[in-house]
């Protein structure tokens, strides 16, 4: 599986340097705007994805303010005439067909679900752009930060839930799932054989009496499904609040989450042993 | 009601209560359960039975009742067998009032705001729908105003929830038109109670007026009935009860239809004894639609009227051939 997704990124790495280095590069994926905007050359990046300019979901909002937003259409990102469009895994596949037709070059990059994938990602990126000095130098930190990041942790690991709204959350073999064990955290969603994303019915939460429940922030307006974070039911579990923003993207970013859970698990610890 | 039909609504609704707190995603036996519920003690469990399934089941019973006897009364008011508060958009007003007001923010302002605001929507909904269509207006006139009020508010639900910043907001038309009693807590038992306790106080008193009111309205007035006050007490009831229920549960389609009919043959033709007869069973119904739902999909959070409309609907269809039937 490794294998074949580092060979998947090399062919992408490959068929790159075929065209010239793009001049007029459009993001319309909030991840591949992350990355985009680490490695572009000034100048090279045109308009990121309107969620990028999102409080709550972009991790990069400062840097993303510099750039026009495009809401993803395939109209309005022709107008714009890139020579390259960076596009994820949920960009609609409709989208992508009606900008090839037209004769964009558009580059679709995979879903990072692994914290050890995203220098791979970010060479990919990186190779697309013709900035591959900026996508080693950002890939080498990246892995030395995350090198720093997993030491040995003391203890026995605390369990702990992601539960987002509508009950939400994240087994092993998503991004999120790879930050909590990054941690030292074990994930309950795994406990309940949960591998991917999946709905915990809160009765199911409540039954397995996680050390720590996960929960992000609440966007405005209002939704039942946010609300069911909030249940009374859950002020019996400690609680703990994520950055959404850090958790969605295969992107250097995803790193802050880790320190985030490093710090709770700590706190977690120092209760375990105080309470000895 | 005989003592006996009491007594049989009663068991059953003991029996749905009982069952509705033994389903659910926790896989305990029953025994275990009703100890943990009954007993408490330390461990998961309890929590799981006190905090999670009691709302529910209370919510149900509760949301139940007050459309039930809600139904009755516009039945017996309208002196009409397919008034309902789902299907002439009572329901609908108060959904439409409780997503404006959470949407807004208006819901935080107080505590009650939030069944106060769809009292409003139900309350706009009950006077459309008597001004359009009346004690004088025909069975036909009654659903057409019915659909299009309903229709009106679907629209606005579905509007107001599409232009909400919140990304979640959009997939929950679904909850706020067919309803639902998934996961809900005290709080919303404690939202929802003061105004159906409202509800149940002005529209009990009716029993004797709607009786009479079978009569016609000149032979109700002349036994004494005072029918500007008797509209009144019935629209601000109904508008409560319904409005309460909605702001917990969304729009549960139906149950004012079915409940009243089915007790009516235990009572006979007494509107009034029908009201409490119809909130024991709409009770009932609830409970045992919502327990359904667990059973049929446990995963999947299926919507309670998507369960009453699958009664509901061959039923209303059923009573609509009737009244054709009957040259109306």
């Amino acid at each position: 599986m490794r294998r074949a997704r580092a060979a998947l990124f090399a062919l992408l790495a490959l068929a790159a340097p075929a065209a010239a280095e793009p001049e007029r590069v459009v993001s319309v994926n909030l991840c591949t705007d992350q990355l985009a905007m680490l490695l572009a050359a000034p100048g090279q990046l045109l308009s990121v994805s309107h969620i990028a300019h999102d409080p709550l979901s972009s991790a990069m909002l400062e840097e993303a303010r510099a750039f026009p937003a495009n809401y993803g259409r395939a109209e309005e990102v022709w107008l714009l005439r890139p020579d390259l469009v960076l596009a994820g895994a949920f960009t609609p596949e409709t989208t992508v067909s009606m900008l090839r037709r037209m004769g964009v070059r558009v580059e679709r990059f995979p879903l990072v679900t692994r914290l050890a994938d995203v220098p791979e990602a970010l060479r990919a990126v990186g190779a697309a752009l013709g900035r591959e000095a900026a996508a080693a130098r950002e890939a080498a930190a990246f892995e030395a930060r995350l090198a720093g990041l997993k030491g040995r942790r003391a203890g026995a690991d605390p369990r702990a839930a992601l539960w987002h709204a509508n009950g939400w959350s994240l087994g092993p073999e998503t991004l999120a799932g790879d930050i909590l064990a990054a941690a030292g955290l074990a994930n309950v969603a795994a406990e309940l054989g949960l591998s991917a994303g999946g709905r915990i019915p809160l009765e199911s939460l409540a039954m397995a009496s996680p050390d720590l429940v996960l929960s992000g922030a609440r966007y405005p307006g209002a939704s039942e499904g946010e609300a069911l974070t909030s249940h009374p039911a859950l002020r019996h579990f400690r609680r703990g609040a994520v950055e959404d923003r850090d958790w969605v993207c295969g992107a250097p970013a995803a790193l802050r989450a880790v320190s985030a859970m490093i710090e709770a698990r700590r706190s977690l610890r120092g209760d375990e042993v105080a309470r000895r | 009601m005989s003592r006996v039909a009491a007594f049989g609504l009663g068991a059953a609704l003991v029996a749905l209560l009982l069952a509705s707190l033994l389903v659910g995603p926790a896989e305990a036996g029953p025994f275990a359960s009703l100890r943990a519920f009954l007993f408490g003690g330390e461990g998961p469990l309890t929590l799981v039975m006190r905090e999670i399934r009691l709302p529910r089941a209370l919510l149900g019973a509760m949301v139940g009742a007050s459309l039930g006897l809600s139904g009755a009364a516009l039945q017996g008011y309208l002196r009409n067998p397919l008034a309902e508060p789902g299907l002439v958009g009572v329901s609908g007003g108060a959904a439409l009032g409780a997503v404006i007001s959470l949407q807004t923010g208006f819901a935080l302002a107080f505590p009650l705001a939030l069944p106060a605001a769809a009292l409003a929507g139900a309350l706009c909904a009950v006077l459309l729908i008597l001004l359009l269509a009346g004690a004088r207006g025909g069975a036909l006139t009654l659903i057409l105003a019915g659909v299009a009020i309903s229709a009106l508010a679907a629209a606005l639900v579905s509007l107001v929830l599409n232009l909400s910043p919140n990304p979640f907001a959009a997939s929950e038309i679904v909850f706020w038109m067919m309803g639902s009693l998934a996961d809900r807590s005290f709080a919303h038992v404690a939202v929802a109670a003061p105004f159906m306790a409202l509800g149940v106080a002005l529209l009990l008193p009716l029993r004797r007026g709607l009786d009479a009111l079978t009569l016609g309205e000149d032979a109700a007035a002349s036994l004494g009935v005072r029918l500007a006050r008797l509209r009144t007490m019935l629209v601000l009831g109904v508008a409560s009860l319904v409005g309460a229920a909605t702001a917990v549960a969304g729009a549960v389609g139906f149950v004012g239809l079915v409940a009243p009919h089915l007790v009516r043959p235990l009572v006979g033709s007494r509107p009034g004894a029908l009201l409490p007869a119809a909130a024991l069973a709409g009770a009932a119904l609830t409970l045992a639609a919502d327990v359904a739902v667990r059973i049929v999909a446990p995963e999947r959070d299926l919507k309670l009227g998507v369960m009453m409309a699958l009664v509901g609907a061959p039923f209303f269809l059923h009573l609509v051939w009737r009244q054709r039937g009957a040259g109306a």
